[in-house]
């Protein structure tokens, strides 16, 4: 497992440049490399932005699905209403709302946990297709 | 092909009426802000009529680079300035629908040739249009005068 710290805006860069670099040796195809370093970048930024920094946790998956799965912890103010922030279109930071409904859009699977003034954890992941 | 100092990392270089900008390096936030506005002033300096900007390096574009993008487009347009976003790959373009972010009515065009073919033609469009409108306005004013 890769850990990489979001502290700053180039870390957004880096988290999504690693993933890119790891689905590509997975065996990912050029799309899903696109689709999940996108997906990452959005999710990167988010805690960025709303939390001020976080971690991007980035592991292989083998079983039951081969694949990557990116975990997402900050602990910032945390998402009062998930269903809410899932729909598109809405954004609390007015960056058009498009960060987690269209990262799960992008993904295979998607879970976010989130407590108010403890943080989030987003976890996404890309199954390769057999 | 003058730089100024100020010129972020992304060099903008002067073609005829048009500027053209590479993107060749995967932009963090404040660098594609930095890029937009270099860009803005660049077309302010030179009275440039068109930019092209040719993203076919980049490997995604997220919600973030494509407002800025489709952003500097509706600004320069507001400076008399048409931009082409030039190369973006299919797997970027594929994503971005997904993503839920089309550039909308940013104009792109497959590569640079076909770019620099679209900016003619839409400076030409442009031209024809102010000219008919010119026409309009003038038999206008010479009624009104007919009728005085």
């Amino acid at each position: 497992m890769i850990v990489i710290p979001i502290k700053e805006e180039v870390d957004i860069v880096r988290v999504r440049t690693v993933v890119r670099s790891m689905a590509r040796d997975i065996g990912f195809g050029l799309v899903d490399q696109t689709r999940i370093s996108t997906a990452v970048s959005e999710l990167a930024r988010n805690a960025f932005l709303y939390a001020g920094e976080g971690e991007a946790h980035i592991e292989e998956l083998t079983n039951p699905h081969k694949g990557i799965r990116i975990t997402f912890i900050d602990h910032g103010p945390g998402i009062e209403d998930i269903e809410l922030a899932m729909k598109d279109g809405w954004s609390s930071s007015g960056n058009m709302g498009k960060g987690l409904p269209g990262s799960k859009r992008l993904s295979d699977y998607m879970e976010i946990s989130s407590k108010p003034a403890q943080g989030t954890t987003v976890i996404i992941e890309k199954w390769l297709s057999v | 092909m003058r730089r100024t100092t100020r010129d972020s990392i992304i060099p903008i270089l002067k073609l005829g009426e048009f500027l053209l900008v590479s993107i060749q390096i995967d932009l963090h936030d404040r660098m594609a802000e930095q890029l937009q506005q270099d860009i803005l002033e660049r077309i302010s300096q030179t009275q440039a009529r068109g930019v092209l900007i040719d993203i076919s390096a980049l490997e995604m574009v997220d919600s973030f680079i494509g407002r800025i993008l489709a952003d500097t487009a509706r600004m320069a347009a507001t400076l008399d300035a048409e931009i082409v976003i030039v190369g973006m790959h299919p797997a970027v373009a594929i994503t971005l629908v997904e993503l839920g972010f089309p550039l909308g009515d940013v104009k792109t065009a497959l590569n640079l040739d076909e770019g620099y073919t679209l900016l003619e033609e839409l400076l030409k469009e442009r031209e024809m249009g102010a000219r008919i409108q010119q026409e309009e306005e003038s038999t206008e004013e010479s009624n009104d005068s007919d009728s005085d």
